[in-house]
């Protein structure tokens, strides 16, 4: 329909040296290369010293002992505070995936470019851009403070607070890739919209929630600062759900803050058991990114 | 009317494309014998108008949809065919921005007016899209889907609803072992032939169908196709094809449009033999598009 305009060529073309951008290539694939390397250098580096250290403390006690009371003593683990940042996750990812992934499929589904849900995305954005201990002050203020006694469930809700923005832009992100067609097919069958969402789009999206929910976990079972003002620490076993021992009634033993004291004690079991410690978690926090990628990567998620 | 001439210029022919298998002009095709003012109408368009925010996309749409007939839409990319079909079950709804003035009328009532319940006229108009949208479950619980949703029925009630749907869909052959498989798991053309047992599972009185054979392959084409002259007695079709053979074989009706406008409307063999538009003429014969 439209007619080809038949420009004249400019005369005559002049070649560019291809020797010239042969060694260009060579240049910027050499310096992607020296980036790539020393990044997976660090992070080889800092796996190999945490491995090799924290292995040696690794033993039945470390597993199933509590933290050593006397700080010379060459006995005791590290198991109380494994329980302990076990149950204080687990508090956090109760509290913060429901409303995260509510918070979520309202972003996606019906906020979409609206008003209040720009204005709750770019909350969202700040939020996770502020430095943990500020959380761990905020969660004090509220929750320590005014009851008068640390608590695990105070270190649970500091955690809380950081995953959600975490969860609600994850699953956001992942419902925004189920296709239209998936949505409009499901209203087409004179389904409400509520359960389109559900029973529909979510069931698609179902592989990727799920790494999303995983990661925010892995995001937060890691932090230490927003547990010194709440959780605190402590050498004891939780002993329940109530009382001075308990998740609600006092301190909680948490392998990051106990780390965090060990490895500045002069003692060297103590500091061994630090790393121990560490070992842990990096061991955590990895096993659960490779298990769900491993679970739910299979190119079959949308 | 027999034997209706298309010229096929708009088919490249160029090597290594494959060329849909030919399908005999149905016996039964209607129109162009009959007396059109005298059919009855499923849904009739008056001075439909249609906004994507401040774009108006469809200008003064007048159109009778008749009962029982394979309607067809043809036109260029961007002509607004997809958007007129759109409005008949109200989906633009979904999009903020999206709205539609004028009257569909349907049943008796307007459905763009907003006493309509979406939930009840999205059971009685279906809608088949482009892209085959097999919904993450299995074969059987996707043909369930329409009739889990508006009906009360018996656990043997349901499956032999379902068996029913997918016979009519010629698709049971293919899929009766795998009625417990994930829907996404068949072929493309399989996943649209589910899908519109899926949607004629739930009893609608219209079909719409957007592009159905658009991203499936000749042969599925060619199911599909016969799948409708079949369809169409029992449901009212309306087709939008960017494949004017497609048009041509199996509708009864045909409109072209253009820039939003409907350019012509009529028999489906006049429309491809003897357009009355100018406009029709050089689009039909490839002159543009």
């Amino acid at each position: 329909m439209s007619t080809v305009t038949q420009s004249p060529l400019p005369s005559p073309l002049r070649h560019r040296s291809i020797a010239g951008r042969k060694a260009a290539d060579l240049i910027v694939k050499i310096l992607s290369w020296i980036g790539a390397l020393a990044g997976i250098a660090v992070m080889a580096l800092v796996l190999y010293e945490v491995v090799i250290r924290g292995l040696k403390a690794w033993n039945v006690a470390f597993f199933t002992q509590p933290v050593p009371l006397d700080p010379m003593s060459t006995g005791g683990g590290m198991a109380n505070a494994i329980v302990g940042t076990l149950v204080i996750t687990a508090g956090a990812a109760l509290i913060a995936i429901p409303i995260g992934f509510m918070a979520g499929v309202y972003l996606a589904e019906y906020g979409r470019n609206g008003r209040v849900a720009t204005g709750v995305r770019m909350v969202a954005n700040v939020v996770m851009g502020v430095p943990s201990i500020i959380v761990g002050v905020f969660a004090f203020a509220i929750l320590v403070k005014p009851l008068h006694h640390y608590s695990g469930f105070a270190g649970s809700v500091a955690l809380a607070f950081l995953m959600l923005p975490v969860m609600a832009r994850t699953t956001e992100d992942i419902l925004n890739l189920v296709p239209n067609e998936l949505r409009e097919s499901g209203l087409a069958m004179g389904a409400p919209r509520w359960r389109v969402t559900l029973k529909v789009v979510c069931k698609a999206a179902r592989g990727g929630l799920i790494t999303g929910a995983t990661l925010a976990i892995v995001r937060v079972a890691g932090e230490t600062a927003p547990l010194l003002f709440t959780a605190l620490s402590s050498p004891y076993w939780i002993t329940g759900l109530f009382g001075p021992g308990g998740y609600f009634g006092g301190p909680v033993a948490n392998l990051t803050k106990t780390i965090f004291d060990m490895s500045g004690s002069p003692f060297p079991h103590m500091q061994s058991l630090a790393w121990g410690g560490a070992l842990f978690i990096i061991v955590f926090v990895l096993g659960l990114n490779i298990l769900v990628r491993l679970l739910f990567q299979r190119g079959k998620e949308w | 009317m027999v034997g209706i001439k298309v010229d096929e210029p708009t088919q490249i022919q160029g090597p290594g494309v494959v060329v849909p298998p030919r399908l005999e002009v149905a016996e039964d095709r209607r129109g162009g014998g009959e007396d059109f003012a005298s059919l009855p109408s499923e849904i009739s368009v008056r001075g439909l108008d249609f906004f994507y925010g401040k774009e108006q996309a469809l200008f003064d749409n007048h159109i009778e949809i008749k009962k029982n007939r394979v309607t067809a839409v043809i036109g260029p990319s961007g002509c607004g065919k997809s958007t007129h079909l759109r409005t008949f079950n109200r989906i633009f709804n979904l999009y903020r921005d999206q709205r539609a003035t004028g009257e569909i009328m349907f049943d008796g009532t307007n459905i763009l007016s907003s006493q309509v319940d979406l939930l009840d006229l999205r059971r009685r108009i279906g809608m088949i899209f482009q892209k085959p949208s097999p919904f993450p479950m299995t074969v059987f619980d996707n043909v369930a889907y329409g009739l889990r949703q508006h009906y009360r029925l018996s656990r043997s009630e349901l499956s032999s609803r379902v068996e029913e749907a997918l016979k009519r869909s010629a698709i049971w052959d293919e899929v009766k072992h795998k009625l417990g498989e994930p829907g996404n798991a068949l072929s493309g053309g399989q996943q649209q032939r589910l899908c519109i047992a899926r949607a004629i599972a739930a009893e609608p009185d219209v079909l719409l169908m957007d592009e159905p054979c658009s991203a499936i392959d000749p042969v599925a084409t060619a199911k599909i196709e016969e799948l409708i002259l079949e369809l169409k007695n029992k449901y009212t079709i309306v087709l939008v094809t960017h494949n004017m053979q497609q048009a041509a074989r199996v509708s009864d009706y045909t409109a072209f449009f253009f820039q939003g406008r409907i350019i012509e409307f009529g028999d489906t063999t006049q429309i491809f033999s003897n357009p009355a538009e100018k406009q029709t003429e050089e689009y039909i014969t490839g002159r543009f598009g």
